[in-house]
C-alpha cells in the first residue's frame, strides 16, 4: 500500500494518473477518482471548516450527502464555484480545489476562537444576542457574523459559461440509477414505453459500486439499457424538484468534470414531463451522535466500503466501527477483505446475529459489545477512541485513525415528499418511509425502505459518562448543531418539530438535513417523552441538492432576458444616433442628440422645432385595438366613462377608462370607422391589459353583446406629425383625404392613401400644436417615415424622441396615466371630470364614484405647480408639505408627478398630487429637496396655450 | 407546472398558457346605481379565500383566449374540474 491507496482494487483507471491542487499544494490521483478519493489516497483528512465554530472538518460520506467536505472550484475568472461537495467533484487535469470558511490557512484558523467560546453559541444565540442594542446591528453585529460565518465566497465576476434548457416527455422516468433503479428500467426495457433514466453519479450503479460481486451483472445490465432505443441514461445528472403533475426538474451536467471546456453549454436544465415516475433514489446511513464525532477521520460506515471498494483507498490503517446496525459489521468485513486494517468493532448493543460474531472471530477482529466511543481523541485527524460499558462507563483506550459510524438507514423520501406523499413511520427502520402517493409514482429499493441491509437498534445518542453539557455531540454537522441545542430548544418551550428546526437551525443547511434530520427526531422524540410519530417531520423542498443560477436561468440571461419589441422605424433612430428608453418592453428612442448636445439641449431644440415649425415622432407603440360588431358602440359605452353611441364615423373621442373600484386605469384617444368598427388606441404599457380587461367584461358579463376585439398594436406603423407647418407637409403626399381645416377638424378620422400607401389619418394632438397621427401597415412604417424625412426638409423636420412628448404633453396639461395617476385617482381628482357622461346610467366604475372614500374631502387632487425661482425643476416624486417648519416627520399631503423645463414658457413647469389641491390655487407649497426647501404656487394644469388657440387652425 | 384542462379547447394544457382571474360566480350587479354602499362593497372588495376547493375563474390567455371557471383545491392545489363561463357552480 501506498500512501492510503490499496494494492488493488477499486474501478479508478490505475494506467492514468491525474495531477491536481488542492489549497495550492499539488496532488497525484488516478482517472475515476473523486477530490475525497483522492486526497483520501494521498493522506489527507482536514477538509474544511465547520460552519459555526469553524471546527476541523474531513469527508463524512461518499455521496451527495456529504455534510462537511465543501470545497470551491476555480476554473478563472467568473468560473468560482464554492460549496461543492468533495465526493462529487471528478478530478481532471489541473483541477484547482480551494478549501473554504478558513482565515488565514485551513491548518491555522483564527475563527476557530468560536470553538472554544463553543459554550457562548448556544440554540438562538443570534436571535437572542443580537437583540440589543438596536444601533448595534449595522455596525457591530452583523459584520461580524458575515466576516466569520458563511460557506464559500459569492463569485463576482459575470459567468462566462452558457447554459442550456429544454423540455422532455416520456413515459416513465426513473430518478436513481442503483440496483432498483436498473431493475426497473430492465423490467420495463421490452415494453413501447419511452424511458429516461437519471442518475447523479458519473456512472450507473448505485451502491453497485462499490460491491464489486455485482459488476458483471451492472455491466450486462448497462450494455442492455444502451442498446435499447426506447431508453435515454443521463448520468451525472440530478432530480431536483418533484412538481405538479408528474413534473420533474432535472440538471445535466456537462463540462465541470473535462480537463478542457469547449463550446459546450456547462450544464442543461430538463423540465421533464413523466406518465409515470419511479423513485429509486436509495437511502443514506446515519450518523451516531457522540462526542467528538466531528473529528476528521470520523465518517459513515458505508462510505468507507464505498472509498476502498469503488476507488481502492484506505480511509485508515487501523479503522475502528462504531455500530448500531448490522450494515456496519458487513463493511467492516469488505474492508477487510480489501486490506484495509480493522482496529475493532464497538456495538452499543447487548447481542447481535452470532453470524456477525462468528465472521468477526474469523477475520480476527476484536469485538465489544454493549460499548459506545465517548470520545475521540485527535483534532486535525483521529489518533483514538475511547470507549466505554454501557452499564458500568469502565472506559478503554483504542488506537486508530479511523472511525467509521454505522446507525442506520434513512429512506431518501426527499422528491416523494416534494410530490405530497404522505409518509408511515416504521419503528423496526426507526425511520420515515412512503405511504400513500400524490402522483402516478412508485418509491422501489432503499428509499422505499426495502434493503438487505441487516437490523439494528434506533437510538437518539450514545450512552456516555460525560456531563452532557460540556460535550459537543454534532447532529447537524454542515450548520453545528449540536444534540446539546436541540434538548436546550426543548427546556425552553419549543414543542413543534418545524419550530425546533429554525430555532436550533438542524437541517437548514444546503444538504437541508440529509444525515441529521432523524437523530434530530430521535433526541427531541427523547427530550420531550413523546415517540417520534407524533412529532412529525419537516418538510423536504427542492432543490434535493444546490443547483446554479447558470442553470436555473438557462438562456433567459442578457439579451435573451426578456423581448425587446422594436417599431419598424427603430433601424432609423439607431442609425441616427438615438438615445433609448424601455417602455413595456418596446425601445422606444427617447431623444436625438446633434453632436456635443445633452439631453436638455436635445429635448429643448426638439420641442422649439415642434412649436415653430413641424416635429415627427414615432408613435407605434400605442396599443391599438379594433372593436368591431352591432353592438360595438354599445359596448363601449359600457366601458369607457364617456359617451359613444352619438359618436359619428369620422370622428374621434379621447376615451377614460375605469376600474371597477372607479379609480383611472388607462386612456387614449379612439376613432369611429364606421357604425359598427372603431380604432381604439391605449397607453403603451396598458394595451394587454385593457384588451384582457374588455375580453373579461365581453365574456363573462356581456356575453349577448354581439362585438369581436381583436389587437393590431402591432399591425399598425404610427407616424405623429406636430406642428404648425405639418398640414402643409401632408398636403401634397395624400390622396383621397380634403385636409382642409373645414373638410377634416381636429379629433377626425379620415381613410385615405399616403405616398400610395393605404393610411387611416387621425387629426389629433397630443403637443398641443395642429398635428396628425399616420397609421400605415407596419412593415411600411420606416419607408413613409423616410418619406417624410425628406419632404419635410424644407421645414427643418425634427424628429422627436419621448422626452420631448413628455415636455410637449406637460405644457398642456395632458396626464400620463401611471405617472400622473397612480390607481387611486378618480377622473374628478385628475379634472377629467369632462370626460365623464354624467347622464349614462352605468360604466365600469360608475357606481363607486359614489363610494363614501370617494366623495370625501381631502383626497389627493392633480394641480399645476409654478416654482417661485422659474429655473428651479422640482424632481419628480419629491414630497409637497404645507409648512416647512413642522417638526420631522412632517405631514407630507403630495407629491410631485411630471416636471420639466419648458423652453416655451422659459420656465421650470411641474404636475403634483395634492391633497384638497384643487381649492389651493394661488397657494404657496413647499417642496423639500436635497440641500434646500424650494417653494411653489399652485395653478391649473394647462401652462401653454389655455384656449386651445393652435389646434383648431 | 401543473396541467389545466382547458373547457373551450378540451385539452389540458401547461399552467404557463394561463392565468388566474379571481373568485368565480361573483356576477356584476345589473343595476350598480340601485346597490348599497354595503352590497357594492361586498361585490367589489370582499372575496372568499377558503382552505379547500375554492371556484377560481381561469383564462387561456396564451391559448384559446376564453375565460372559464375552475375548482382547485387551496391546500393541495389540485383541480378538480374546469367548466365553461355561464354554466352553473358545481
Ligand atoms: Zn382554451
Amino acid at each position: 500500500m501506498t500512501g492510503f491507496r490499496l494494492e488493488t482494487g477499486g474501478r479508478v483507471d490505475r494506467g492514468q494518473t491525474v495531477q491536481f491542487s488542492f489549497d495550492g499544494k499539488s496532488y497525484q490521483g488516478l482517472a475515476g477518482d473523486t477530490l475525497a478519493s483522492a486526497l483520501l489516497a494521498n493522506g489527507v483528512m482536514l477538509f474544511g471548516r465547520s460552519f459555526k465554530y469553524h471546527r476541523p472538518r474531513g469527508v463524512m460520506a461518499a455521496g451527495s450527502e456529504e455534510p462537511n467536505a465543501l470545497i470551491s472550484v476555480d476554473r478563472g475568472p467568473g468560473r468560482f464555484t464554492p460549496n461543492l461537495r468533495a465526493t462529487g467533484v471528478e478530478i481532471y487535469p489541473g483541477l484547482k480545489a480551494v478549501s473554504q470558511n478558513r482565515w488565514p490557512s485551513l491548518k491555522t484558523d483564527f475563527g476557530a476562537i468560536n470553538d472554544r467560546l463553543g459554550m457562548f453559541f448556544p440554540a438562538g444565540f443570534y436571535n437572542k444576542t443580537f437583540m440589543w442594542p438596536r444601533s448595534f446591528w449595522d455596525k457591530v453585529y452583523e459584520p461580524a457574523i458575515r466576516k466569520m460565518a458563511g460557506l464559500g465566497d459569492a463569485p463576482t465576476a459575470e459567468d462566462p459559461d452558457h447554459y442550456a434548457a429544454t423540455y422532455a416527455h416520456c413515459d416513465l422516468l426513473i430518478v436513481g440509477a442503483g440496483p432498483a433503479g436498473i431493475d426497473a428500467a430492465l423490467g420495463y426495457m421490452d415494453t413501447n414505453k419511452r424511458i429516461i433514466l437519471v442518475d447523479e453519479q458519473d456512472e450507473l450503479g448505485g451502491g453497485a459500486l462499490a460491491d464489486p460481486a455485482l459488476w458483471p451483472w451492472l455491466e450486462r445490465s448497462h450494455k442492455a439499457l444502451i442498446d435499447a432505443p426506447n431508453v435515454t441514461i443521463l448520468t451525472r445528472t440530478t432530480a431536483f424538484g418533484y412538481y405538479h403533475d408528474n413534473f420533474i426538474g432535472v440538471v445535466q451536467r456537462l463540462t465541470d468534470h473535462l480537463p478542457e471546456l469547449g463550446d459546450a453549454p456547462r450544464e442543461k436544465l430538463l423540465r421533464i414531463r413523466a406518465g409515470e415516475v419511479v423513485l429509486a433514489q436509495g437511502a443514506i446511513e446515519r450518523p451516531l451522535v457522540f462526542d467528538g464525532n466531528d473529528t476528521p477521520g470520523v465518517m459513515l460506515s458505508s462510505a468507507a466500503r464505498i472509498f476502498a471498494n469503488r476507488y481502492g483507498v484506505a480511509v485508515g490503517k487501523a479503522v475502528v466501527l462504531m455500530a448500531s446496525h448490522d450494515s456496519g459489521w458487513h463493511d467492516v468485513f469488505a474492508l477487510a477483505k480489501a486490506g484495509v486494517g480493522i482496529a475493532a468493532i464497538i456495538d452499543v448493543r447487548e447481542r447481535v446475529d452470532s453470524a456477525l460474531m462468528h465472521e468477526a472471530e474469523r477475520l480476527g477482529i476484536a469485538v465489544h459489545l454493549n460499548h459506545s466511543v465517548m470520545g475521540v481523541t485527535g483534532r486535525h485527524s483521529v489518533r483514538a477512541v475511547q470507549i466505554c460499558n454501557n452499564d458500568d462507563y469502565l472506559g478503554r483506550r483504542i488506537d486508530c485513525d479511523a472511525v467509521l459510524m454505522a446507525g442506520g438507514w434513512t429512506p431518501s423520501v426527499h422528491l416523494w415528499s416534494h410530490s405530497k406523499g404522505s409518509l408511515k413511520w416504521r419503528d423496526d427502520l426507526g425511520a420515515y418511509v412512503p405511504d400513500l402517493p400524490n402522483e402516478n409514482v412508485v418509491c422501489v429499493g432503499g428509499c422505499s425502505g426495502d434493503w438487505d441491509f441487516g437490523t439494528g437498534a434506533i437510538i437518539d445518542m450514545l450512552p456516555t459518562p460525560k456531563d452532557q453539557s460540556r460535550i459537543k455531540a454534532f447532529v447537524d454537522f454542515q450548520n453545528d448543531v449540536t444534540a446539546k441545542d436541540i434538548k436546550l430548544a426543548v427546556r425552553e418551550g419549543f414543542r413543534s418539530i418545524e419550530h425546533i428546526k429554525r430555532y436550533t437551525t438542524n437541517g437548514m443547511a444546503t444538504d437541508q438535513g440529509k444525515t441529521s434530520n432523524l437523530n434530530g427526531l430521535q433526541i427531541a422524540s427523547s427530550a420531550l417523552n413523546k415517540p417520534v410519530a407524533d412529532i412529525g417531520l419537516t418538510s423536504f423542498r427542492p432543490p434535493y441538492t444546490p443547483q446554479t443560477f447558470g442553470a436555473l436561468a438557462g438562456h433567459a440571461k442578457g439579451a435573451l432576458f426578456q423581448p425587446t419589441r422594436t417599431t419598424n422605424i427603430d433601424s432609423w433612430a439607431q442609425a441616427h444616433g438615438a438615445v433609448f428608453e424601455l417602455v413595456a418592453q418596446w425601445r422606444r428612442a427617447r431623444y436625438f442628440p446633434q453632436s456635443g448636445e445633452d439631453m436638455h439641449a436635445a429635448v429643448n431644440r426638439e420641442c422649439v422645432a415642434v412649436r415653430s415649425s413641424v416635429g415627427i415622432f414615432d408613435a407605434s407603440t400605442l396599443g391599438k385595438i379594433e372593436v368591431v360588431g352591432p353592438d360595438a358602440a354599445e359596448f363601449l359605452n359600457r366601458m369607457y366613462t364617456n359617451p359613444w353611441k352619438a359618436l359619428e364615423p369620422g370622428r374621434c373621442r379621447y376615451g377614460l377608462l375605469l376600474k371597477e373600484d372607479g379609480f383611472i386605469t388607462d386612456d387614449g384617444v379612439s376613432a369611429r370607422l364606421a357604425p359598427d368598427r372603431f380604432h381604439l388606441t391605449t397607453t403603451t404599457g396598458g394595451a394587454a391589459r385593457v384588451l384582457n380587461m374588455m375580453e373579461d367584461y365581453l365574456q363573462t358579463e356581456w356575453p349577448d353583446l354581439d362585438v369581436w376585439l381583436t389587437s393590431t398594436t402591432e399591425q399598425y406603423a404610427v407616424i405623429a406629425l406636430q406642428g404648425p407647418n405639418a398640414r402643409k407637409l401632408l398636403e401634397p403626399l395624400v390622396e383621397g383625404i380634403d385636409l382642409s381645416a373645414e373638410a377634416f377638424p381636429h379629433m377626425a378620422i379620415r381613410e385615405g392613401i399616403i405616398c400610395g400607401i393605404p393610411t387611416r389619418l387621425f387629426r389629433v394632438s397630443f403637443t398641443g400644436e395642429l398635428g396628425f397621427e399616420i397609421n400605415v401597415p407596419t412593415a411600411y412604417g420606416l419607408a413613409l417615415w423616410q418619406r417624410l424625412m425628406a419632404q419635410g426638409a424644407q421645414f427643418d423636420i425634427t424628429p422627436y424622441g419621448t422626452e420631448a412628448m413628455h415636455v410637449l404633453r406637460a405644457e398642456k396639461g395632458f396626464i400620463i396615466v401611471g405617472q400622473d395617476t397612480d390607481g387611486t385617482v378618480t377622473p374628478f381628482d385628475a379634472g377629467l371630470d369632462w370626460a365623464v357622461g354624467k347622464k349614462k346610467p352605468d360604466f365600469v366604475g360608475k357606481r363607486s364614484m359614489a363610494r363614501p372614500d370617494i366623495v370625501a374631502p381631502g383626497r389627493k387632487q392633480l394641480v399645476g405647480l409654478l416654482t417661485d425661482d422659474p429655473n428651479v425643476v422640482l424632481e419628480e416624486g419629491a414630497q409637497i408639505v404645507a409648512d416647512p417648519k413642522q417638526p420631522v416627520p412632517m405631514t407630507m399631503i403630495g407629491h410631485v408627478t411630471s416636471s420639466y423645463w419648458s423652453e416655451a414658457l422659459g420656465r421650470s413647469i411641474a404636475l403634483a398630487l395634492v391633497a384638497g389641491g384643487h381649492e389651493m390655487t394661488g397657494d404657496t407649497l413647499h417642496i423639500p429637496m436635497p440641500g434646500k426647501t424650494h417653494t411653489a404656487k399652485v395653478s391649473g394644469l394647462v401652462f401653454y396655450d389655455p384656449e386651445g388657440a393652435r389646434l383648431h387652425v | 407546472m401543473i396541467l389545466i384542462h382547458c373547457p373551450y379547447c378540451d385539452e389540458k394544457r401547461p399552467e404557463i398558457e394561463f392565468v388566474n382571474a379571481g373568485q368565480a360566480h361573483i356576477s356584476r350587479p345589473l343595476d350598480p346605481s340601485s346597490q348599497t354602499d354595503e352590497e357594492w362593497e361586498a361585490y367589489l372588495f370582499i372575496r372568499a379565500n377558503p382552505r379547500g376547493r375554492h371556484h377560481e375563474r381561469w383564462r387561456h390567455v396564451y391559448g384559446c383566449g376564453r375565460f372559464f371557471n375552475a375548482v382547485r383545491d387551496t391546500v393541495t392545489d389540485k383541480f378538480e374540474t374546469t367548466y365553461k363561463a355561464g354554466e352553473p357552480r358545481r
